[in-house]
């Protein structure tokens, strides 16, 4: 999903910082805050980020016979919210565009705004819906983590179609071509997103579900089952 | 449901693309997106900025991205390790 470095024309690269720096920057303050008023959300903070280090690292084969990569910001997202989700992306996408020259520092506001933002803000409010409506917990995380997921290509899809449209058919021309390559073949990735994040969250209830009540993420009966 | 099954369930997702396309090159999709670009703008695209550094190799490559997934797995094994063990003193203390 990354948008590789250059490949953003003007006004379309500084549009997306202008949109995505001050997100991070609530973020941050939004952090400072969690944390002051429960230091203990520390070690889930280092988790939350420490998870999407691992999965955006990992590029898997999909069916469409290419290989992309997930995340992990369902489980931020899902902790924190996409403030402070998008602060932790901001700076695996930092390290992914200076040490592996994937991404780049020129598009590194737009790709914030798909896989830290926008992303993970659909992803989001699938969970808030999802806690409305009572669904399983297990369901409501895989759905978060899932849509959380293909949002973000879906967006990355959008930020090329509308920098790049088409000479026949426009933007949407574009569109449909960037949404094959990137969404289509994200859709297996987003399933295993979603089950590793069920995993990840399940081994959280079960051993720190004391810090998910307090954060209000779960409710106080449902300390005990996690079935 | 159990975790086991859900891990079951990962290695199926990720073993089926080989069956359904065995020949598959199995490329970046975002090469694929610089060919969709170079497309749509007749090829007269050229990126206005490089990377400021890049790794010189694909083995250096692999090896940062190797080096990104080991620190956050250090960092999840060891809240799931601390916690489980903690969780456990405190059971036999509460005995």
């Amino acid at each position: 999903m990354h948008i590789m470095e250059g490949f953003l024309p003007g006004p379309w690269w500084y549009l997306w910082f202008v949109f995505s720096v001050p997100v991070v920057g609530y973020g941050l303050w939004r952090m400072k805050k969690v944390v002051e008023e429960n230091p203990n959300v520390k070690i889930l903070l280092a988790l939350a980020g420490a998870f999407v280090f691992v999965l955006s690292s990992l590029k898997l084969p999909s069916v469409t016979g290419s290989c992309s990569h997930p995340t992990g910001t369902g489980l931020s997202v899902i902790l924190f919210g996409p403030s402070v989700t998008a602060l932790l992306s901001s700076i695996v996408l930092l390290y992914q565009a200076l040490l592996l020259a994937h991404g780049g520092l020129t598009t590194w506001g737009a790709n914030v705004a798909s896989m830290g933002i926008l992303g993970p803000l659909v992803g989001w409010l699938v969970f808030i819906a999802s806690r409305k409506v009572n669904l399983n917990m297990n369901l409501a995380v895989f759905l978060t983590a899932a849509v959380a997921d293909l949002a973000t290509y879906v967006v990355t899809s959008i930020q090329l179609a509308v920098a790049f449209p088409a000479a026949t058919g426009g933007v949407l021309t574009s569109f449909k071509a960037f949404f094959v390559i990137f969404a289509v073949t994200q859709v297996p990735l987003a399933i295993v997103e979603g089950l590793v994040t069920v995993v990840i969250f399940k081994y959280l209830v079960e051993l720190r579900s004391d810090l998910l009540v307090h954060m209000n993420v779960i409710k106080p009966a449902e300390e005990v089952s996690t079935e | 449901m159990k975790t086991p099954i859900i891990f079951l369930l990962i290695l199926v997702v990720l073993l089926v693309p080989f069956i359904i396309n065995e020949n598959a090159e199995w490329g970046g999709a975002d090469a694929q997106a610089e060919v969709a670009i170079s497309e749509f703008t007749g090829g007269t695209y050229e990126p206005w900025f490089s990377p400021i550094w890049e790794p010189p190799s694909g083995e250096i490559e692999s090896l940062l991205f190797s080096l990104q997934a080991a620190l956050g797995a250090i960092i999840v094994g060891y809240f799931i390790g601390y916690h489980k063990g903690k969780n456990s003193v405190e059971e036999v203390q509460a005995r």
